[in-house]
């Protein structure tokens, strides 16, 4: 079922998996991304440790620039920088970048269209005992509906790494959407990755489940799962959710003619709107949204929260089930 | 970083004049694309002409045929509302043709309610909502320093946006990052959109309050052409710190019924008669010189 030019993993459901956060991977990434390209600066706002970005304040002492708690100011002096020839990257927790500073990113980094990046870590609700208020659920809906804004939603660390070096080379300003917990290093080195393409990672024309970020492993066990009792899963892995692949999930939705999607994020304005947004116009087919369903999310272990929204295996596939019923 | 090419500005009383005349005719420009605009802010833009006058025809380095010239000063604004001083101030300039300010707010128009960098070359930024302007203006002044380049980077910001956070949190980063290539030149005429600033939210004493934050704060009289240039010139001298320059002026400046007046703050004149009244009262300077001499 697994298709092998996803180049995932070998021993894709074994316990011993390695896990490691996907703000580890964009650490990383904005270190390479640096090596590239000297115009590429990081700005923090007293989360350098926790958003990974230490790492390029030590390769590059002179490019790294702490900006203190203030993530409104964060927004518009990158945008500055970036008005000034800079490339710069942003990272806080999503809840405050984007999430406190929406209009200084519309304004200056959309409206302006300058190379504004940002990182939002700890989003989702897995970020589990800090709460709510540290839970970012809202951060899709926010910059998908930006104009000229890229968002990306990485699955694993490897391809958050492959997500921020591309983020660098995009003319204009890209949300790199990023999660606090350590989840399954799933893809590989040559796992294929582009912007606006969406991975189909298994075979199946009973249904599709279209996931962005950890929540594509949670897809594919449940795509495992729904094929001992014979149901062959298309599973997509949406990590562009804008620019969106509209020719993947359109074929996926006619070919398998039920859909369900996953995301760690309110389903109101997220990948699963996008989703939906599509396949009312191109190609009308019963679709299952499963995410946060209008509520914030609380103190809890991350697995603990993961099961109490939903966003695990088995209730992927009671969705999945479901959906095709509605065939 | 390396010496720029400053030298004090020297001026005679004979270029004062001469700008002070600049800055008459584009306070008439500045009502009639108003009027004809049918909306638009009136009292900051006629307020504001004698500082964007001595900006643009003396102050700054800059080049209208070459509007991206990297080694231009960069001029940004931040209440973007008052652009129409800007927009007529650039026509005079040569940036474009002075005939296009008829076209301000009109679709297809390069000259938006709010100015846009993606339709006008010339303009730094894109601004309206307040308190963004000056933070970019920081982070672009960063990085001048940061590429040892030349330039100097300004920004005119009213004095209604101090009360936004932002502005606050940038101030803080230009201090603490010593950006002494950055000057912000506040319009401390006193007004915002609804009443008087001391009412709305009080921000005296201001001068203390930028001190306190590490800048070089200087207090002028906005409509004095050689205090702007002096005060300009020493912000661009000064060597351990930004300089703010807080610049007192009056609203609606030329105009009897539209000085220090809120309601005229998001108005345009209502007609050409109301238009006649304020282009006569700018040409014989409130009656002190007759019509049409």
């Amino acid at each position: 079922m697994i298709v092998s030019s996803a180049k995932l993993v070998k021993d894709l459901f074994a316990k011993t998996i390695k896990t490691e956060p996907t703000r580890n991977g964009f650490g990383r990434g904005l270190v390479e991304a640096g090596k590239r390209n000297v115009s590429v600066v990081a700005l923090c706002a007293d989360l350098s440790e926790s958003t990974r970005v230490l790492d390029f304040k030590h390769a590059f002492p002179d490019r790294y620039i702490q900006i203190g708690v203030s993530e409104q100011s964060l927004a518009a002096i990158a945008s500055g920088m970036a008005l000034a020839g800079k490339i710069p990257f942003i990272a806080s927790y999503a809840a405050f970048s984007p999430g406190r500073n929406w209009e200084q990113i519309r304004t200056t980094g959309c409206l302006q269209n300058v190379n504004l990046k940002i990182a939002g870590a700890h989003a989702g609700i897995s970020v589990g005992p800090d709460g709510a208020t540290h839970q970012m659920t809202e951060d899709i809906a926010l910059m998908r509906v930006l104009p000229n804004m890229t968002v990306l939603v990485p699955c694993d660390a490897i391809e958050a790494e492959k997500a921020t070096i591309a983020a660098a080379e995009i003319d204009g300003p890209v949300y790199v959407r990023l999660g606090r917990e350590a989840t399954p290093i799933f893809t590989t080195e040559k796992s294929p990755f582009e912007v606006g393409k969406a991975q189909v990672l298994s075979k199946g024309n009973d249904v599709a489940i279209i996931a962005c970020g950890p929540q594509v492993y949670e897809a594919l066990k449940a795509a495992r799962d729904l094929e001992k009792s014979g149901i062959e899963t298309r599973v997509i892995n949406c990590v562009s959710v804008k620019p969106l692949d509209t020719e993947t999930i359109i074929k996926a939705a006619k070919e398998c003619g039920a859909v369900v999607t996953v995301e760690e994020a309110q389903i109101a304005g997220g990948m699963g709107s996008a989703v939906c947004e599509l396949l009312s116009q191109e190609c009308p087919t019963p679709v299952i949204r499963m995410g946060m369903r209008d509520e914030f999310g609380q103190s809890g272990k991350p697995e603990e929260l993961l099961e109490h929204y939903h966003l695990t295996a088995p209730w992927i596939v009671r969705a999945a089930k479901s959906v095709m019923k509605r065939k | 970083m390396p010496q720029r090419r400053h030298t004090p500005s020297a001026i005679t009383d004979g270029d004062v004049r001469k700008l002070e005349l600049i800055a008459n005719t584009i306070r008439e420009d500045i009502l009639k694309m108003l009027l004809t605009a049918g909306s638009g802010h009136s009292a900051g833009p006629l307020g504001m002409a004698d500082i964007f006058t001595a900006l643009y025809f003396h102050i700054l380095h800059h080049n209208p045929k070459r509007p991206t010239w990297d080694e231009r000063d960069r001029l940004f604004l931040s209440n973007g509302h008052i652009v129409p001083v800007r927009y007529v101030t650039m026509a005079h300039a040569g940036y474009f043709p002075v005939a296009e300010l008829q076209t301000l707010r009109k679709f297809g128009s390069r000259l938006q309610g709010h100015p846009e960098m993606r339709f006008l070359p010339g303009l730094e930024n894109t601004s309206g909502p307040l308190g963004d302007g000056s933070s970019q203006a920081v982070g672009t002044a960063y990085v001048a320093k940061m590429d040892g380049s030349p330039w100097h980077t300004y920004c005119v910001m009213s004095d209604g946006e101090l009360e936004c956070g932002i502005t606050w949190e940038a101030a803080l980063f230009a201090a603490k990052n010593q950006l002494n290539n950055l000057t912000w030149i506040i319009d401390r005429n006193n007004i915002q959109i609804d009443g008087y600033t001391e009412d709305i939210m009080p921000l005296e004493p201001l001068h203390d309050k930028f001190t306190a934050f590490g800048w070089n704060v200087l207090e002028i009289d906005g409509h004095n052409i050689r205090d702007i240039i002096n005060a300009c010139d020493r912000g661009e001298s000064t060597w351990e710190a930004p300089t703010v320059i807080i610049a007192h002026t009056i609203p609606g400046k030329g105009v009897s019924f539209m000085e220090c007046e809120p309601s005229w703050h998001g108005k345009p004149p209502k007609d050409r008669k109301e238009l006649g009244r304020a282009l006569r009262e700018l040409r014989t300077l409130n009656g002190a010189i007759e019509a049409g001499s």
